[in-house]
């Protein structure tokens, strides 16, 4: 008797939790169902209907959206296909602007992580929130000062003209430098916050072991501190990847024409008279295609390296 | 076992943190082949002091030598010694091997070269089982003993031990007590142990250097730091001890004329450090003979008895409010005396020692 009613306990909870299994995660459920799966399901939609002469779709099933990212079949559509790399040449374009604005952030953003990470930890909050200040100003005003601030007559050049540094203004605006220090400028944080909580979990003591076991600074920094971080590196580089790869507020204000990113080509395409949703949602979900891509190889790496 | 040839020399070394001394001139030879426990309660400097002969903290005064090489200047990468430390500090992401071949690696060894010897410091500490596995996969005392492993594959002329049993569970550090040792003697490494544990400095120490507020209380075997201590602190640390506080009137031929601070008066042998004064008198519990009232030095009443299995403690005082532990055997022939039963203590000849402080 004394030793059933535990027994039934357990087993008449367990029954609630089976019975209601369902039902308690709804929520959850719901909000992934509507705020994630349900907008790719939409996008993936899009992208196999016929455009309508004003933006908008008809409802019939077509590949044309994907056979003029990846086709060229001359001006009226008659001659026999051949690859178009207009719109590869953007894609490649932005992933290597995407993944040189990712290096930058990890060059300037690990040391920033690094020293934050060291201090007091009273000071350490201090630190972090003037790394985020910036960003309780608009991503828009942020970039437009950007400009402002790079542009031939602006502060960076009067003030180069200044030291004597350089004789005439360098025209920065409209480069791949602009673009890159605005992309930098816009998701460095997010480069510094991962690493900032890889490098405080970071048991010292592991320095002090390779040191003891004759590693110098730069053999413990490459053979104990990076791989020991790198969850946390790699967390703060599709962070700062992603958002960049598909980014067109840098590209469209600091880059110009010259340096036209997927971001900009996506939103042109749902933009006034000139657009085409299905091509623009078909642009959407062969770079989805690629980040998941990158993302599922680099789970199934991790997922070796960890055993 | 230990051969006179000196290891490190320490040589008055001051440490200071700012306005804190954490280490006041400490001085201290540790031999080659001995197993030498620096011993203390926490905050007394043998962590700091280890840490100095690693070379991670760098000392304010004074040197340290190892071979007779003052190693004061270089970095700890290029000292020949190597760590234990308390929570072991075992590269989380190498497997078994790769931590223990790590130091080897960086003297240059080639790598067929570094994994024979891995898995030739891997039998000695039993693991050869395990050198696959990474260190979350391993039980405490299994990472422990990948990083005895770790710090003796490059047979360093020191291997400092940072308290690392101290994570271990009872059963375990008694195991790991004896095969430290039996180690330290296979290898003929010096092993330099720091622990506030004096039952482990006592049980695997050559030598012992007891330590206090970043001084040096006193250096001697095992059994010297027990049964001859220096001063009060050195008593009242190592071991239980009765501690009473007396005015010698005068000390002749080993005995010591006594008076307690109430005034009674009795005499004892005494091996005498202080002359006529004030002084300590420290008698271990075991060290004490029951017999009857009026027969022994002091006469007591027993005010409680506690049972510990092999021994029996008994608390009493003396007339005057002094307290006295006295530790029996539980033989079949002990008569343990009742509550408030009065009885008389004789001290064992060379048993109780006179300190100035």
């Amino acid at each position: 008797m004394a030793g059933a009613a535990p027994d039934g306990a357990g087993a008449s909870r367990s029954e609630i939790y089976r019975g209601n299994g369902f039902r308690l995660m709804l929520p959850v459920w719901a909000f992934i169902g509507i705020f994630l799966l349900l907008p790719v399901v939409l996008m993936g939609v899009y992208s196999f209907l016929t455009k309508e002469f004003r933006g908008g779709v008809t409802w019939d099933f077509t590949l044309a959206a994907y056979d003029q990212f990846f086709f060229d079949r001359g001006l009226f559509g008659d001659e026999p296909p051949k690859i178009e790399w207009t719109y590869i040449g953007i894609f490649w374009r932005s992933i290597w602007q995407a993944g040189l604005a990712t290096l930058m952030c990890l060059l300037i953003g690990f040391p920033t992580a690094w020293f934050i990470a060291t201090r007091a930890p009273r000071a350490r909050s201090a630190w972090l929130f003037l790394v985020t200040i910036p960003y309780w100003v608009n991503l828009l005003i942020r970039t437009v000062s950007m400009k402002f601030l790079i542009r031939d007559n602006g502060p960076l050049n009067e003030f180069l003209l200044w030291t004597g540094a350089i004789s005439e203004p360098l025209s920065l605006v409209n480069t791949n430098f602009a673009v890159q220090l605005g992309l930098f400028y816009s998701y460095l944080p997010f480069m510094v916050l991962p690493i900032y909580a890889a490098v405080e979990r970071y048991d010292f003591a592991l320095s002090e072991a390779a040191a003891d076991l004759y590693a110098g600074a730069w053999t413990t920094l490459r053979l104990v501190i990076l791989p020991v971080v790198k969850p946390g590196i790699v967390a703060g580089s599709i962070l700062v990847f992603v958002p960049s790869l598909g980014a067109f507020l840098a590209p469209d204000l600091l880059g110009g024409a010259k340096t036209f990113m997927i971001g900009s080509l996506i939103e042109e395409q749902f933009k006034g008279s000139a657009g085409n949703w299905p091509f623009g949602a078909a642009a959407s979900m062969i770079l989805l295609t690629i980040v998941m891509g990158v993302l599922l190889i680099y789970a199934r790496n991790q997922t070796k390296g960890g055993r | 076992m230990a051969s006179t040839e000196i290891a490190v020399d320490i040589e008055n070394v001051v440490k200071r943190y700012g306005p804190v001394t954490a280490l006041h001139g400490v001085s201290l030879d540790i031999r080659a082949n001995e197993f030498f426990t620096l011993l203390g309660p926490s905050g007394c400097g043998k962590t700091t002091l280890l840490r100095c002969i690693a070379g991670f903290e760098d000392i304010t005064e004074g040197a340290i030598r190892l071979d007779g090489e003052d190693i004061g200047p270089l970095p700890p990468h290029r000292r020949p010694v190597n760590t234990v430390f308390q929570h072991y500090a075992l590269f989380p992401h190498m497997s078994v091997t790769e931590n223990v071949m790590f130091g080897l690696l960086r003297l240059g060894w080639t790598a067929s070269d570094a994994e024979r010897r891995a898995s030739q410091v891997l039998g000695l500490v039993q693991l050869s089982d395990f050198a696959a596995r990474r260190p979350g996969q391993l039980s405490g005392g299994q990472q422990q003993r990948v990083a005895l492993a770790r710090a003796l594959a490059p047979r360093p002329k020191v291997l400092l031990l940072d308290e690392p049993l101290s994570a271990l569970d009872l059963k375990l550090r008694q195991a790991v007590r004896v095969e430290l040792k039996a180690l330290q003697r296979e290898t003929g490494i010096a092993f330099v142990f720091v622990t506030h544990d004096q039952e482990e400095a006592l049980t695997m120490s050559d030598r012992i250097a007891v330590m206090s507020e970043g001084h040096v209380q006193q250096i001697g075997t095992p059994r010297e730091i027990y049964e001859a201590p220096l001063n009060r602190f050195v008593a009242d640390f190592i071991g239980e001890t009765n501690l009473l506080d007396v005015t010698v009137q005068a000390v002749n031929g080993g005995t010591a004329h006594l008076t307690l601070p109430g005034g009674h008066a009795f005499t004892c042998p005494a091996a005498a450090v202080a002359s006529a004064g004030q002084g300590h008198l420290s008698v271990r519990p075991e060290r004490i003979a029951l017999c009857a009232p009026g027969a022994g030095d002091l006469d007591v009443r027993v005010e409680d008895q506690v049972y510990l299995g092999t021994d029996i403690q008994l608390r009493t005082r003396v007339a005057d409010g002094e307290a006295m532990v006295v530790r029996i055997q539980n033989a079949e022939v002990t008569q343990i005396p009742e509550t408030g039963a009065s009885v008389g203590l004789k001290i064992e000849a060379g048993a109780a020692r006179l300190l100035a402080d």
